[in-house]
């Protein structure tokens, strides 16, 4: 073996000595030969010996070729000078090099883009040791991932499936470093966090179990390396110091590992701070409250040789025991596992869903591609048929020549490969530094790594030998003799050849994705003008959260009343009013169940519903632009000591009192057995999701049921983004600490609407994709038929044809082909678009603008496509062609 | 007229002829292809543009080795010997051939 390669190095490294050696021997032997005649025949002269002796021998080129081989040089030697033939063929050819090149890029960059992506958001386990053992408990029924703070205990210390099981929730503080104060990020983690993530720290030290002591024991924050890098320009001497979280000191007890941001993957906080003081950072204390699920991520490390079944059984013997122990709380109890860098099934499955459904697309782009260089190569090698015939009449064997066609195919590939993996690692790259939402520490961390780079090659090198494979048949069968004799023969045959249904493949392919590109856009438009229940446009909203800016209690209350009258008095505005989390806004809102007056005992079971609870100010119906459909609006009345009441919207009506008509003036109770009297009916709208199912809401008086989070709704007369200035000198005016954001109503959507914005640019850029790719490929096609066929449309011309009978004869099977292949590509995108109703609000391709979009579409890429060649076919002067043939 | 008695050589039994005509010494290509049809009694024709890919084949496999030298004419040539590796195979080889004939002899007396 390492012999064989050994001579055969040598062989390629002595190449001219050896190639020089044999034609001597070859040499000798021909005169030995012609000698020999010169005996047999004293009549011969020396020239004609010698022209005999080479008869003999027969081919001189061929015997060295074959010696060469029998040398074992064969296959590299080869394959350097298919290389060097090939580079020559493409660079004689720059526009076919560059179409190719271009195109594969686009394609396997797109791969590789998705891929990426995939990679990274799924496939990848986080960034922790072992992080592939690492798992989220989730609940079985909802596979919503969060706990209350009890559970999680029961959880952790009755479990005997993990190595241990740690908790963390994310809240927002304001920190004050004693010059000013940020809102920060904060990972509310339990004291075993980091040790059951197995992580050390960077400075100082972690906090751990140990520290915790009950409510608030435990003032340590723990920096990150990015904040800490920011905030404290790397000193060192930060261990030990002592800084203010909501007004509370805490002492920064260490700083963790550059890598390491918490265990949402696209979550970057600020701080790390023990779970246990979250009353500080959260406003009130939900140590004791099992009904609330508030801890967001329950997490660790399975134990060696216990499996995910297993683990899932010990759970739920847990969770049974939950169900019995406190019925008041639960209703029932099972839990599943998942990875956690998704924040569990809530996120990844979505984001999975929408990664296949993109791979599946970008796998069609690259099948587009294939078919569309398959054509342009075949073209090629149509047109090569005279140099491949004069190759073969000189003793070239097949198998080499289609060799050399794959060298050049792989070739092309490679580069275009490489060339699409350098954009999309620069996209990847770009994607992980944006920022989609900019009051958040919130990113997608797709950084490229070696299974992307391996992916994109794998692709690259597939797709060279897919594309390379289409002339080979064509190869196979060239008759030299004919092509030399005859000239380049074209058939104009009737007949449907591979090159039609390549280009009828990809032009379906292309329709697909131009289809569903047209729905996921349709569906993006609709959903910015549905109705959610509330008015977008001319409306603001401004976000404070009063506890972080350091009121309590009764405060609060009166600073939100004393907000909403400042705003009034801004010109231009109509109307204001106040709600702790505006619907389809960044926050999750609260939950409650809601129990019938005569229902006695308020377990989970009994429940009539769940229902998004909203606190909001008077007037903010009309503020938000919400109709109410029966009843009255709350006042500054409704206060503690007025009896309660609240606004339900439809849902709610119709599933504890049966309609929503006659609602108005019943009681019914709240999960402490607080009875509430309805006020108002407000129509539906959606909360959460624009996707979601029609939800239970009520709308509970500020005064009532207080909230530090405040988001005052400013409505103006017209656009609301000229008051954005006003309104914050206003806030600070009130409170120089505060720090609101200010968005328009719009912007303040973008957490809820990033989903289906998402999902419309990648279908919109793999549909502009695959449009460019179908002008590219009847582009070829139609050009390819009109140069071939000059010398007959010359005829036709002469002969008296009229233009039109021209286009039709050059162009009418690319169009023919065109309509086909759309029609064909429409059906299936329509069929395939049922996918992304999931995504995308009110995706439907039902939808005759989306159809007639699509055809239209289609028939523009086509007469695109078509009017060079046209052009071409038209300009064609029959007595100059004529002349020349 | 030999035309027709000449035959066309199998696959493979070059080679075997190749490496008997060497048993006699080192020869250059022209002497082998002159031994064979010699011996042949010009029943069998080496084409002689197999020859020296046959050739090559049994150096790059070590059965034979070739060196520079001059010929009877004083012009410098490549001659030809057998290895070791070659004489051991040139006994299987012809034990092989033996074998295969006397089976297809047999066979053709019995048909």
């Amino acid at each position: 073996m390492w012999k064989d390669l050994l001579l055969r190095l040598k062989a390629l490294i002595f190449r001219r000595e050896m190639d020089e050696e044999l034609k001597d021997e070859l040499q000798f032997h021909m005169e030995m030969q012609a000698r020999k005649n010169r005996g047999r025949d004293s009549e011969l002269d020396a020239a004609e010996a010698k022209r005999q002796a080479r008869l003999q021998f027969g081919s001189v080129a061929r015997a060295e070729e074959e010696c060469r081989e029998a040398r074992g040089i064969h296959f590299l030697e080869t394959l350097a000078q298919d290389l060097r033939y090939g580079l020559r063929m493409l660079r004689k050819s720059p526009s076919f090099t560059a179409v190719a090149v271009a195109t594969l890029a686009v394609a396997v960059g797109a791969n590789a883009v998705v891929f990426g992506m995939m990679n990274a958001l799924v496939l990848r386990p986080l960034n922790v040791p072992q992080g592939e053992s690492l798992y989220l408990v989730e609940r079985g029924n909802d596979h919503f991932p969060s706990q209350s703070y009890p559970d999680y205990l029961d959880l952790r210390d009755r479990n005997r499936s993990f190595d241990g099981l740690a908790a963390c929730n994310i809240g927002q503080a304001g920190l004050d470093t004693g010059e000013n104060t940020t809102p920060v990020l904060v990972f509310e983690a339990s004291g075993n966090y980091f040790d059951e993530l197995r992580l050390q720290p960077y400075l100082g030290r972690f906090f751990r179990a140990s520290d915790e002591h009950g409510a608030n024991s435990a003032p340590y924050v723990v920096l990150t390396y990015a904040y800490w890098h920011a905030h404290f320009q790397d000193d060192r001497g930060v261990v030990g110091r002592t800084v203010q979280l909501n007004k509370h000191p805490f002492t920064v007890v260490g700083v963790a590992r550059p890598e390491f941001h918490g265990t949402m993957l696209f979550m970057f906080p600020d701080v790390f701070v023990p779970i246990v003081n979250q009353e500080q950072i959260d406003g009130a204390n939900l140590l004791n409250a099992r009904g609330n699920r508030w801890v967001l991520m329950t997490l660790g490390h399975l134990k060696d040789g216990v499996t995910r079944a297993q683990a899932v059984a010990d759970l739920n013997s847990i969770g049974s025991y939950l169900e019995k122990t406190y019925p008041k709380d639960h209703d029932r109890v099972d839990f599943a596992l998942a990875p956690p860098s998704l924040y569990g099934d809530y996120l990844e499955r979505p984001t999975r869903a929408f990664l296949a459904g993109l791979m599946l697309l970008a796998g069609l782009i690259l099948l587009a591609a294939c078919a569309n260089l398959g054509n342009l190569f075949a073209a090629r090698a149509a047109d090569r048929s005279r140099e491949v015939a004069l190759r073969l009449a000189l003793g070239a064997a097949r198998l080499r020549i289609l060799r050399q066609l794959f060298t050049e195919a792989l070739l092309l590939s490679v580069m275009g490969g490489a060339l699409g993996l350098w954009g999309s690692v620069a996209l990847l790259q770009a994607m992980s530094v944006w920022r989609p939402f900019p009051q958040f520490p919130i990113a997608i961390p797709v950084t490229p790594d070696a299974h992307v780079y391996g992916v994109a090659l794998v692709l690259a090198l597939a797709s060279g030998f897919l594309f390379g494979a289409v002339p080979v048949r064509q190869v196979l069968r060239t008759d030299p003799y004919e092509i030399v004799k005859a000239g380049s023969v074209v058939k104009v045959g009737r007949r449907i050849t591979v090159r039609d249904v390549l280009l009828g493949a990809q032009i379906a392919i292309c329709a697909v994705l131009v289809t569903s590109s047209f729905v996921a856009l349709r569906g993006l438009v609709r959903s910015l003008r549905g109705n959610f229940g509330f008015e977008v446009p001319n409306s603001m909203l401004a976000e404070a959260d009063l506890h972080m800016a350091g009121y309590s209690d009764d405060a609060v209350p009166a600073m939100q009343k004393r907000m909403i009258e400042a705003m009034q008095t801004i010109p231009g505005v109509t109307a204001v009013a106040s709600i702790d989390q505006a619907p389809l806004s960044n926050g999750r809102p609260n939950f409650s169940l809601v129990f019938r007056e005569e229902t006695a005992e308020l377990t989970p079971g009994n429940a009539a519903t769940e229902s998004f609870v909203f606190n909001v100010s008077p007037g903010y119906f009309h503020a938000a632009g919400s109709a109410l459909l029966t009843g009255r609006d709350f006042t500054w009345r409704d206060d503690k000591n007025a009896p309660r009441v609240a606004v339900v919207n439809e849902q709610l009506a119709r599933a504890v009192f049966g309609s929503a008509t006659n609602a108005v003036g019943r009681y019914y109770k709240m999960r402490d057995g607080t009875r509430v009297q309805v006020a108002g009916v407000v129509e539906q709208g959606k909360y959460t999701s624009l996707t979601e199912e029609p939800q239970a809401a009520m709308f509970l008086p500020v005064l009532q049921s207080p909230s530090n989070l405040i988001m005052v709704v400013v409505r103006a007369a017209s656009d609301p983004l000229q008051l954005a200035a006003a309104i914050r000198s206003k806030m600070r005016e009130l409170d120089a600490g505060m720090t609101p954001v200010i968005q328009t109503r719009s912007e303040s959507m973008g957490f809820v609407l990033f989903g289906a914005r998402m999902a419309t640019m990648a279908l919109g850029v793999l549909g502009a994709m695959g449009a460019m790719l179908s002008i590219t490929g009847i582009f070829g096609l139609a050009s390819y038929s009109v140069s071939k066929r000059k010398r007959e449309l010359g005829i036709r011309m002469a002969l008296g044809a009229q233009p039109k009978e021209l286009l039709q004869a050059a162009l009418g099977r690319a169009l023919k082909l065109l309509a086909f292949g759309s029609s064909v590509g429409l059906v299936l995108g329509i069929l395939a678009s049922r996918v992304l109703g999931a995504i995308v609000y009110e995706a439907t391709p039902r939808d005759p603008v989306v159809l007639a979009g699509v055809v239209l579409a289609m028939m523009l890429l086509g007469l695109v496509a078509t009017w060079i060649p046209a052009q071409r076919a038209l300009a064609i002067d029959p007595l100059i062609l004529l002349r020349e043939e | 007229m030999a035309e027709q008695s000449r035959l066309d050589l199998l696959q493979g039994t070059l080679d075997l002829l190749i490496l008997r005509a060497l048993r006699a010494g080192a020869m250059h290509g022209w002497a082998v292809s002159e031994r064979i049809q010699q011996i042949s009694q010009d029943v069998l024709e080496v084409n002689q543009g197999s020859l020296y890919p046959a050739l090559h084949r049994l150096e790059h496999r070590g059965w034979i080795k070739a060196e520079w030298g001059v010929s009877e004419q004083g012009r410098r040539a490549r001659f030809y010997s057998l290895t070791a590796a070659g004489r051991k195979q040139l006994e299987i080889e012809a034990e092989n051939w033996d074998k295969l004939s006397a089976a297809i002899a047999r066979v053709l007396r019995m048909a």
